[in-house]
């Protein structure tokens, strides 16, 4: 510490004291190394997915690894392709299903439902994200498989199985262990995700909006339409994407009613499939080669880069949706 | 709700195409707080009425009340009657709806709509309510409201931009666009240049004065020299121990600013308090 100068002195105002400290440099230091160690660990994981694949490029072409549909682990012949269609299918399946039902409900309780609902319904609704996937799976098997084979999809199958194009979603016989039954249980399982960020945009939404709106005349649904959901689509658009994001990473639920089994692509949804996940959960244990075990670390390898490709796909759809309207400029 | 609507009313006697207002009894309520106690006023036809009073007086929800947007607030609501003409805007059988086609209001902050283009802003009204209008039809009414709002030619030539893409003068004046484009009665606005510079302020204050030509004007200020430059007629409301905001005095602009009849009046404006 500095000792007062008696006023004739020196100028008593120092100013070449470090007074932002230690400090400081220590919490950007921490906050920095939190940063990096993100990206540090996304390296060390694909480094190692590529390492532990190896053998399986070697041992037969990417070509062939990625568009090919036959698995054989006693032939030694992998090919993923049935797989990427599975997750794919089932996800996107999921994603259709879970979207409109996620904005709606997410649309009422915001602008509809009585103050003494709105927490009781949201809190319940986000506490369904919460439930281990494993018991999405277990219900799915003894509710949801029964429902859809002897329900739901003999309904589908005789309304829209004589309908041209789309009837072929619908061939073959209903097993309720399907690429559609996997998709319901994954629209169930990330329908809480969609509702509660879409909640949470929409309650961003900026009351001037609607009062512009309601100015003009509008109708509460023509405010909605007109002003709510345009100012919201957005953060909307990024909810279905992170939905998107775990029906593609889900193992577990799906595993136990996709029927595991992919041999040809039908474009049936009443085929059974496989995902890339639930190949290398029910596969891990048994690969008993080198190049068996590689093809298993491939699969997670190609999972992770479709992830990477379908977030970046969404994120361009995004921009464009929103994009030109959507100026840097503030509003007021 | 009833289906029963507002008939627009026709030109009679007096030079003002547009329909006057008269508030009687007027209370606003925020579920149990009283917000605004009693007012009874004209709003008169063809001409402008400022609503002036410190912060917190109440009349932002006094001027929301006039076209039934107070009660849109969660347990927010009114009693009393407000006419327009020789209807009340709250009787039992007026679609709030349809007051606020023929009651339209600016807002504080310029509130265009970001994801629609200039064109877009200018005919969402229009575009509600099922109306069937033409490109052309529509065309027409985007020029002759972006020209009645003083806007045409800063953006003429680019009209398919984003309504948020102009500055805040422009934004707000966009929204005075979109307001008349629907041709209402009333246009009610609420300190429609506090969110803005004084250049800006100037053409607004400009543009009241060509709309009440068309159009009745009430006008929520906290700026005492808008209110006497702009206003016809002035209302001042307070709150005061009692915490609801009341009018106090209401008059021809004039006399509010050079013979106030009320003492507490002379202290506003006079700048003794507020």
């Amino acid at each position: 510490m500095q000792q007062t100068e008696p006023v004739r002195g020196p100028s008593r105002i120092r100013l070449d004291v470090d007074a932002s400290g230690r400090g400081d440099r220590i919490f950007e230091g921490a906050t920095k190394a939190a940063a990096w160690a993100i990206l540090g660990l996304l390296g060390i994981i694909i480094i190692l997915l590529i390492f532990e694949s190896r053998n399986i490029f070697g041992h037969q072409g990417i070509g062939q690894f990625l568009f090919t549909t036959t698995w054989d682990p006693v032939f030694l012949e992998f090919g993923v392709f049935a797989f990427i269609y599975g997750t794919v299918a089932s996800s996107l399946i999921g994603l259709l299903l879970a979207t409109p039902v996620a904005v709606g409900a997410a649309v009422y309780i915001v602008e509809y439902a009585p103050s003494w609902l709105r927490n009781p319904v949201s809190f319940t609704v986000e506490l369904l994200a919460a439930i281990p996937s494993i018991i999405y799976g277990l219900w799915a098997v003894f509710i949801l498989g029964p429902v859809m084979r002897f329900h739901v999809e003999p309904f589908l199958q005789t309304y829209f199985g004589p309908i041209p194009i789309v009837g072929g979603l619908f061939e073959g016989t209903p097993i309720g262990r399907d690429i559609l039954t996997a998709g319901v249980i994954l629209a169930i399982m990330i329908l809480p995700t969609i509702m509660a960020i879409s909640r949470e945009v929409l309650t961003q939404v900026p009351d001037t909006q609607r009062e512009g709106m309601h100015s003009l005349g509008a109708t509460k649904w023509e405010v909605i339409r007109g002003a709510v959901l345009p100012y919201a689509r957005a953060g909307i658009a990024g909810a279905a994407i992170l939905g998107l994001a775990r029906a593609i990473g889900e193992t577990m639920a799906v595993t136990m009613v996709i029927g595991n089994a992919s041999t040809s692509i039908t474009g049936s949804l009443f085929e059974p499939g496989y995902t890339m996940a639930s190949a290398i959960a029910n596969q891990f244990r048994e690969a008993d080669s080198q190049v068996y075990l590689s093809a298993i670390v491939a699969i997670a390898l190609v999972l992770l880069l479709i992830a990477t490709i379908i977030n970046i796909l969404a994120r361009i759809l995004i921009h464009t949706l929103v994009g030109r309207h959507n100026s840097s400029t503030r509003i007021g | 709700m009833s289906q029963q609507t507002i008939e627009q009313t026709t030109t009679e006697a007096g030079d003002s195409p547009a329909a006057g207002m008269e508030v009687r009894n007027l209370s606003a309520y925020y579920g149990n707080f009283l917000a605004v106690k009693d007012v009874s006023m004209p709003i008169e036809r063809g001409k402008v009425t400022a609503l002036i009073g410190p912060s917190g007086c109440g009349k932002s929800t006094f001027i929301r009340c006039l076209n039934r947007l107070h009660e849109l607030n969660r347990g927010a609501r009114v009693t009393g009657q407000a006419l327009l003409e020789d209807q009340d805007i709250y009787a039992s059988n007026v679609d709030p709806v349809q007051v606020r086609r023929v009651i339209g209001m600016v807002f504080q902050k310029p509130n265009p709509f970001p994801m629609m283009s200039i064109y877009d802003n200018v005919v969402a009204g229009i575009k509600l309510n099922n109306a069937r209008k033409s490109r052309s039809e529509l065309d027409e009414i985007v020029e002759r409201s972006l020209q009645g709002a003083a806007l045409w030619d800063e953006v003429k030539d680019k009209l398919d931009h984003s309504g948020a893409s102009l500055s805040g003068g422009q934004q707000q004046r966009l929204c005075i666009a979109r307001t008349i484009a629907v041709e209402p009665e009333v246009v009610l606005m609420d300190e429609p240049c506090s969110a803005l510079d004084p250049i800006a302020t100037f053409k607004i204050e400009e543009l009241i004065a060509e709309l009440k030509e068309r159009y009745t004007i009430a006008l929520v200020t906290h700026n005492m020299q808008q209110a006497a430059r702009v206003s016809d007629y002035t209302a001042f409301l307070l709150s005061g121990e009692e915490r609801y905001g009341r009018l106090v005095e209401y008059g021809p602009t004039e006399q509010i600013f050079t013979r106030p009849q009320e003492a507490e009046t002379e202290a506003y404006i006079t700048g003794k308090f507020g």
